[in-house]
């Protein structure tokens, strides 16, 4: 249950930022959560829902953008759409591709009182 | 909970136990987020029409600029990343080779390291450190070899963080100029996100398992700069297509070397431990 720890991580960016900004209560949250990331979505909205009480993101919603995962394929020489990992190259079927978009976890912004 | 972070996995009693109460958990969290998903879904709707207008109404008169949207673009791993960044300085100034070593449970960390400890003890420093969600029973085990060694007890949670490893360079001897190696919760899953300031994690997957367990755990042999195949020594008595696992964790992992050992009888060791050497001297020459 990693997605505990992350969710823990947002909710002390979200107060670090609460301390630095002077807001009293976030309602909403957007995450940037790549299809590749290392997380499960639900998981994580769950994990976030325990740690957030009590803290000024008590309640807030969490919305998650999942950008696509994008590999470059060094047989093709150009970036390709990738699904998932251990996936061929769609465009030549090989497997010599490195991951270069969709594993990204970010907190992309707050909608704060 | 179990399903999600593969710590439940068939074959640790431990991990199972310590799970058992929070299956009631993870029994609410599956059907409960089904609904709250949804739900969420909808908030959101409204959150970007009624939500918000009810809101300037609600609050107008306690603050007509109440409601705002800031940017923040952070990462949220990034303070495991500082944390990470300042061990990889400290092993970088020391000269000490970082392993961090990651499996599902059962596929022999703890055997290789004895054997690997002895067979390079007196050669140069070593030190290691031991995560588990209980008890200090790989750590002993460790000790008894006579290097030093520190368990770090996770308790519910089923991975090392950078933090953790910070917090244990200060209370066991830095293997200057020698490797410090770090063996990770026995979990296929959640370590491979987090970063411990380590040269290079090293999966180990044992002929036991299956092959196509790279395709399985994608993310955890892409994370890694070494597979090693463990337990060949059964290999006469399994049917099991090694030419397949090592096919699969390259398809995973175009980059990764893959080595066969067998703590038991010996094989491969030496090329695991020329592997070693190759990565201290690239680092001592970086």
């Amino acid at each position: 249950m990693h997605e505990l720890a992350l969710a823990q991580s947002i909710v002390e960016l979200v107060q670090d930022q609460a301390r630095r900004e002077a807001f009293v209560r976030v309602t909403a949250i957007r995450l940037s959560i790549g299809s590749l990331a290392h997380v499960d979505p639900r998981a994580l909205e769950f994990g976030f829902d325990a740690v957030a009480r009590g803290t000024v993101a008590e309640g807030a919603t969490l919305s998650i953008d999942r950008p696509a995962g994008t590999g470059f394929c060094m047989d093709c020489r150009k970036n390709v759409a990738i699904g998932a990992r251990g996936e061929p190259c769609p465009s030549c079927g090989g497997s010599q591709w490195v991951l270069v978009g969709g594993d990204e976890m970010r907190v992309v912004d707050l909608e704060v009182e | 909970m179990c399903g999600i972070c593969g710590c439940g996995q068939a074959g640790d009693a431990d991990t199972m136990g310590a799970h058992g109460p929070e299956h009631s958990h993870g029994d609410s969290h599956h059907h409960h987020p089904h609904g709250a998903h949804d739900h969420t879904h909808d908030h959101d709707h409204d959150h970007g029409h009624d939500h918000g207008h009810d809101h300037d109404h609600a609050h107008v008169h306690d603050d007509p600029h109440s409601a705002r949207v800031i940017k923040i673009g952070r990462d949220i791993l990034e303070k495991n990343d500082r944390f990470a960044g300042a061990n990889r300085l400290l092993f970088a100034e020391t000269r000490t080779l970082a392993l961090n070593l990651v499996s599902s449970p059962g596929a022999g960390k703890t055997s290789l390291l004895v054997r690997t400890l002895k067979d390079l003890g007196g050669k140069l420093p070593l030190s290691v450190i031991e995560g588990d969600q209980q008890t200090s029973l790989d750590a002993d085990r460790i000790k008894a070899t006579g290097v030093p060694a520190l368990q770090i007890n996770t308790g519910k949670l089923c991975h090392l963080d950078a933090d953790m490893i910070s917090g244990a360079m200060g209370r066991i001897p830095i293997p200057r100029d020698g490797i410090l190696f770090i063996e990770n919760v026995g979990n296929l899953v959640c370590p491979a996100g987090f970063d411990l300031g380590e040269a290079s994690k090293v999966v180990l997957v044992s002929v036991t398992e299956g092959e196509d367990k790279p395709l399985k755990y994608p993310d955890m042999f892409h994370a890694a700069g070494l597979v090693l195949v463990t337990k060949v020594d059964l290999l006469p008595y399994l049917e099991f297509d090694i030419a397949a696992l090592e096919s699969n964790a390259r398809r995973v992992n175009p980059r990764a070397e893959v080595l066969r050992v067998s703590t038991r009888s010996g094989d491969g060791l030496d090329a695991w431990y020329a592997w070693i050497d190759a990565r201290r001297r690239q680092m001592v020459a970086a």
